[in-house]
This record gives structure tokens, C-alpha cells and sequence, in this order.
């Protein structure tokens, strides 16, 4: 029994590697230009600058689908801890003020800062993702009965509300147009070589640490009482896994712009998949989270080519109707 | 008996302090503006004296943008204490139902395929967000009841985020191919701005709060019944279903109406009954009033302060609501045990 689980996992593990690695040669293959598996293998192994089809692949759609990748990875791991360590099923970064955060920084730089460049506002965007957690994280620790699930969502939903309407009126008041919601529907499409320097090292370190945290997160989703009995740091381990999802939303946000659900689905599946060992959940989370993203840039390129759709709203075309059937089978009252 | 006549001397208290307050903002708010008019001036055009020039910027422009404001505080602090007492759910609040994010949904869907704000077909603008409010809210009802058990409080606050998540993707998503005017109208609209600006507003919105409001005040004590439990309630006789889902509809209908005049304002129906219900206790026929005249004072406080305070650009009335009532929310929220 204990071997034909282990099995279970392995496998799944290694079907979502390539299942992923698939998805990338999928989405670098196919486009507005067909390429044949040979020259995308070739530009990537073999680069040869004088090529079109290798510049095409090597400066659009490598850096693109790379992009997406990350950033699908970071939100499935950051919702997959937020999860684990808030013990709420409907916790995602995006509905937890991470990407409200990071559009309030954004509109403010915009009208004050104009001529910031783009890695500067990358950072930027990630302080206020942080900002705004931490702010409401501090919100829901600090009310009587403590962190509820329930607190959470509604003490997340409030605070997004409040900085939204202060972006607008920001955006209103200096005239910035649709440069706020371009931003926001983000969309990996503008993600070049330049940025996945930045984004990369943040975003593997990211994962990286989530990954060691996966035993104690295991034991804190499964009650405070039983991860203290096993000797797990209760708050250092809630601290810890907090900052390292809003490092990873915050990074993935500031680049990508909102996408939610993400963080949301992905964690749920895995668990149905892996079980509710977090050692587990969290790659694999990884993998399918890629994955998703990858698919969904992908679609959104060809659904109307040359023009794109949003790929915050392809992901939600999803997201929607999954967190739906999680609310109607929410039967207690939290 | 000694404490219900306490408490109706409270509710009339409360009521006559509100009443005052009321005129005083209303009357500030008819003093400002780009043109400031003194309010000896305002008394008097009200009267009919005054130049023609002050009677066209009385009578024309602030007169009738104030009335919106007024009957919206109304309508939306009246939808929002119906639906805190039909859910049981003191967090209820219109905007977090959805009924915004709907009713922007059916904003962006008229301006995508009319691309106008001007003209006859501008008149069709409430109906647009009028519809789409309606249709999100009775989606949201829809999943969230439960056959055994009715309409569930908290699967009714889930589902409707999920459903405002959702249909916010789409709004932004079609919100991005709009030129740039559209988009700031869209904008603005989103942001609480209050957009009804004429006479015919007034006569579109009056019908509804003139109509909508006293049925629900007649009901004060149906939604008093709803505060026991659905136990008690239908002990009482008092058909538990039939009675939620009739208030529901014309606190969805009430708050419809007054978001499509006075664009996408939260926040209002959420705190002026917590107020209200502080102030004026928990009896609808005391509270009712209070929270109709609560929602008033600070609608059109809002607009007064976006409009005369930040210049040249007026921020959105929605705009200065999140931000006295966000806090305020987050205040009652952390207070109690939910």
C-alpha cells in the first residue's frame, strides 16, 4: 500500500515534468509562424543569429513561453502555501491584495514617476504587493478569534476594494488612461530576455525555498496543535512561508500582471493528485502551474491571431467555474 | 414598554439630527462647485429671485446632479439594510454581491458595441447597467442556494466574490480595445463617479426609490422576523423562502436602480446600516429610516468633497466612499466574531 502510493507519486511527478516540458516545445513551436521541431531545436541549441526562424524563436516566443512558465510556477506555489499555511482552502494570491498592491504601486509611479524604467517598476510593483499582505495578513492576526479563513477572504476582498478605487482615482485624476489596465491585464507577451535575468533568480530562489519548506507546511495545514506536538516552529514556519508566496506573487504579478486563480486551481488539483503531503503538492503544484500558463498564453495568441486576448481572462474562463463548485461544496460555515 | 418608547424617542433623535445633517450637506453641496455661490445667493434663486445665470447653474446643473446623489444614498443604503438583515450577514453589502461588477459589466458591454456617451442613445446607458447588475445578482442567488437549505450566508459572500472575479477578467479584458475617451468615461463610471447629471435621471431614478422604498418600509417587520433565524420566523408564520427571496429582489432591483444613475459606489450599503443599526437600534421601522437618510448624508458629502475639493480633475464620489468606508468595513470586521 505504502509502495503503490509512493508509485503513485513518482509517476505523477514525472508525467507533470513532461507534460511540461511538452507544453514549452508546443508553445515555441507553434504560432503566428509554424516552425518544424528541427529548427526550434536548432535555435535553441544551436543559435544561429542570421536565421529569421531562429531570431523569432529565440527572441519572441523563448523568452515569452520561459516567462510564462515562471510566472505560472511562482502563482501555483505562492497559492499552494498560502493555502497550506492559512489551513483556508480559498486562499489565492489574488484575492489576498498581492496584486491590488502591486497596481496601487504601479499607478502611483506612473503619475509621479513617468520616466521609470522597467526593472525599477518591477521592483516597485513587488514592494507593494508585499506591502499590502503583509497589511492584511497584520489585519487578520490582529482581530479577536484570530485568522479565519472567512476574515481572511472578506479583511482581502476589502483592502483590494480600497486600493482598486485609490488606483482609479489616481489613474482618473492624472489622466492616465488605459496604461493602468494594460498593465494590469499584463500578459507575459512583453517579457523579453532582459527581464527573465530579473525575474528568473528571483523566482527559482522562490521556489527553491518553498520546496524545503514542505514537511513543516505539511504538518501546520494538517492544525497548530499537531505541527507544535511534532516540534515544527509554528511561527517561524508560518513567517517564513509567507514572505517566500509573497516573493514569488509579488515577482510573478509585477511582471505578468493580475492573473488570478491560478494560485487558486492549481493547488486543489495537485492535492487530488499527490495527497496532502506538502513535499509533494508544491512540485507538482509547480509543474501543473507552468503548464497552465504556458497553455493559456498559447491560446491566447491563437485564439484570433495576430491579435491576443487577455490572459488574465483565459485563466479565469477556468478559474470561475472551479471556485464555483469549491464554494458549493463549502457546506460548513467556516 | 418603557424601553420601545425609549427606543422610538432614540429613533426619532436620530432621525431629526439626520434630517439636519442632511439639509446642511445638501446645502453646502449647492454652495460649491467650479462656481462658487454664496449661500444667501442659493436661498434666493430657490426662492426665484436671483440673475438668470445663477438660476441656470442652480437649476440646471447642481440642482438635479444633487438629487441623483440624494435618492442614490437612499436607494443604496436601503438595498444594502435589506440585504444585511435578509442574509443574516451584518457584511452584506451590495457591492460585494457582485451587483457592481455587473452592472460595469453591462457599462463596458454598451460602450464596446455603441462606442457613444452622447446623444438619445446615452439614455440607454442605465438600462445596460441596470441589467447587467441584475443578471450577476441573480446568478450569484441562483448558485448560491441550496436546496435543503435555502440561500447559505456565507456560500452567497463566496460565490459572489468568485463571480465578481470572474466577470471583472471580462470586463477588463473588453475594457482594454476601448479608444481612450471611451475608456475614461468607462473609467470613471467603474470609479463611482456620479454620472446622472439632468433632470431626466431624476425622473428615471425617482419612480424606483419613491416606490421601491416605502414597500420595504412596510415590511420592516418581515426583515425584523429574518434577525431570529428561519426557525423562529417561520414559527411565526411567516413564509421564511418567499419572504428572502421577494426582499432580495427589491433590494437587487433598489440598488440596480441607483448604481445605473450614480455609477459603480460601494461601500455605501454596507456602512450606513451599520451605522444606522448603532444609532437608531435594530428594529427596521427605527433603523430603516436612519439608514436611508445615513446613506444620503454621505453620498452627497462625497460628491461635494470630490467635486469642489480636488481641482480640475474631480475624484470619483465612489473614490472618497472606499475611503471612509473600506476602514470603516475593515473596523466592524475585526470588532466582532464573524
Amino acid at each position: 500500500m505504502k509502495w503503490n502510493k509512493g508509485y503513485t507519486i513518482s509517476l505523477s511527478l514525472i508525467a507533470g515534468c513532461a507534460w511540461l516540458v511538452f507544453s514549452l516545445f508546443m508553445a515555441v513551436s507553434n504560432g503566428a509562424k509554424e516552425m518544424d521541431l528541427h529548427t526550434v531545436w536548432t535555435a535553441v541549441f544551436d543559435y544561429n543569429a542570421s536565421l529569421t526562424p531562429h531570431q523569432i524563436i529565440h527572441e519572441l516566443r523563448l523568452p515569452r513561453v520561459l516567462g510564462a512558465a515562471l510566472t505560472g510556477m511562482a502563482f501555483a506555489v505562492a497559492g499552494a502555501i498560502m493555502q497550506g499555511v492559512t489551513r483556508n482552502p480559498m486562499a489565492d494570491t489574488g484575492l489576498l491584495g498581492v496584486n491590488a498592491g502591486a497596481a496601487f504601486v504601479v499607478a502611483l509611479c506612473f503619475a509621479l514617476l513617468p520616466a521609470l524604467s522597467y526593472s525599477h517598476l518591477m521592483l516597485l510593483s513587488f514592494v507593494g504587493a508585499a506591502l499590502s499582505t503583509l497589511f492584511i495578513m497584520l489585519l487578520g492576526s490582529a482581530a479577536p478569534g484570530g485568522l479565519t479563513s472567512l476574515r481572511l477572504t472578506i479583511a482581502g476582498a476589502v483592502v483590494a476594494a480600497i486600493l482598486h478605487s485609490l488606483s482609479t482615482g489616481i489613474a482618473i485624476y492624472f489622466d492616465l488612461s488605459q496604461d493602468l489596465a494594460f498593465w494590469y491585464a499584463g500578459g507575459v507577451a512583453g517579457i523579453k530576455w532582459m527581464h527573465l535575468k530579473l525575474l528568473a533568480p528571483v523566482i527559482l530562489a522562490g521556489l527553491a525555498g518553498a520546496m524545503l519548506l514542505g514537511r513543516p507546511i505539511t504538518f501546520l495545514s494538517l492544525g497548530e496543535e499537531a505541527a507544535t506536538g511534532l516540534g515544527i516552529k509554528t511561527a517561524r514556519i508560518r513567517i517564513l512561508g509567507l514572505l517566500i508566496a509573497v516573493v514569488l506573487a509579488g515577482a510573478s504579478v509585477s511582471a505578468a500582471g493580475s492573473i488570478a486563480f491560478v494560485g487558486l486551481v492549481i493547488p486543489h488539483m495537485a492535492r487530488r493528485i499527490v495527497g496532502v503531503d506538502y513535499r509533494f503538492v508544491l512540485p507538482f503544484s509547480a509543474l501543473l502551474g507552468g503548464s497552465l500558463l504556458v497553455w493559456a498564453d498559447f491560446a491566447s495568441r491563437m485564439v484570433n491571431p495576430p491579435r491576443e486576448f487577455a490572459i488574465g481572462a483565459m485563466v479565469a474562463m477556468v478559474g470561475v467555474p472551479f471556485f464555483l463548485y469549491l464554494a458549493r461544496k463549502e457546506r460548513r460555515e467556516l | 414598554m418603557d424601553q420601545s418608547a425609549y427606543r422610538a424617542r432614540r429613533a426619532i433623535t436620530v432621525s431629526v439630527v439626520m434630517f439636519i445633517l442632511a439639509i446642511v450637506v445638501i446645502l453646502i453641496g449647492l454652495n460649491t462647485g467650479t462656481i462658487r455661490l454664496s449661500p444667501l445667493a442659493v436661498w434666493q434663486t430657490l426662492l426665484g429671485g436671483g440673475t438668470t445665470e445663477e438660476q441656470m447653474i442652480l437649476f440646471d446643473y447642481r440642482l438635479p446632479r444633487i438629487v441623483v446623489t440624494m435618492l442614490g444614498g437612499i436607494g443604496l443604503g436601503v438595498a444594502g439594510a435589506v440585504l444585511q438583515g435578509v442574509s443574516r450577514n451584518a457584511l452584506a453589502d451590495p457591492g460585494i454581491l457582485g451587483l457592481h461588477a455587473g452592472a460595469a459589466f453591462g457599462l463596458i458591454v454598451f460602450v464596446s458595441f455603441f462606442r457613444t456617451m452622447e446623444g438619445s442613445l446615452a439614455m440607454l446607458i442605465p438600462m445596460f447597467t441596470f441589467a447587467g447588475g441584475s443578471i450577476i445578482a441573480i446568478v450569484i442567488i441562483l448558485l448560491a442556494y441550496d436546496r435543503q437549505r435555502g440561500i447559505m450566508p456565507i456560500r452567497l459572500i463566496l460565490v459572489g466574490i468568485a463571480i465578481e472575479a470572474g466577470v471583472s477578467a471580462i470586463t477588463l479584458f473588453l475594457s482594454l480595445k476601448l479608444d481612450p475617451d471611451t475608456y475614461t468615461f468607462a473609467a470613471r463610471w467603474l470609479a463611482g463617479s456620479v454620472w446622472g447629471r439632468d433632470w431626466i435621471n431624476v425622473w428615471a431614478l425617482l419612480p424606483w426609490i419613491v416606490i421601491l422604498v416605502p414597500i420595504i418600509y412596510l415590511k420592516s417587520k418581515t426583515l425584523d422576523l429574518f434577525s431570529f433565524g428561519d426557525e423562529i420566523a417561520s414559527g411565526v408564520g411567516s413564509s421564511v423562502t418567499r419572504n428572502r427571496l421577494l426582499m432580495m429582489i427589491l433590494a437587487v432591483a433598489l440598488s440596480c436602480a441607483s448604481v445605473s444613475m450614480t455609477g459603480g459606489i460601494g461601500f455605501i450599503g454596507l456602512v450606513a446600516p451599520h451605522l444606522a443599526r448603532r444609532l437608531a437600534g435594530p428594529q427596521h421601522r427605527y433603523f430603516l429610516p436612519a439608514a436611508a437618510s445615513i446613506g444620503l448624508v454621505i453620498l452627497v458629502a462625497a460628491d461635494t468633497i470630490g467635486r469642489s475639493i480636488f481641482q480640475p480633475n474631480a475624484i470619483p464620489a465612489g473614490v472618497i466612499v472606499a475611503l471612509i468606508g473600506g476602514p470603516y468595513f475593515l473596523y466592524m470586521l475585526f470588532r466582532k466574531k464573524v
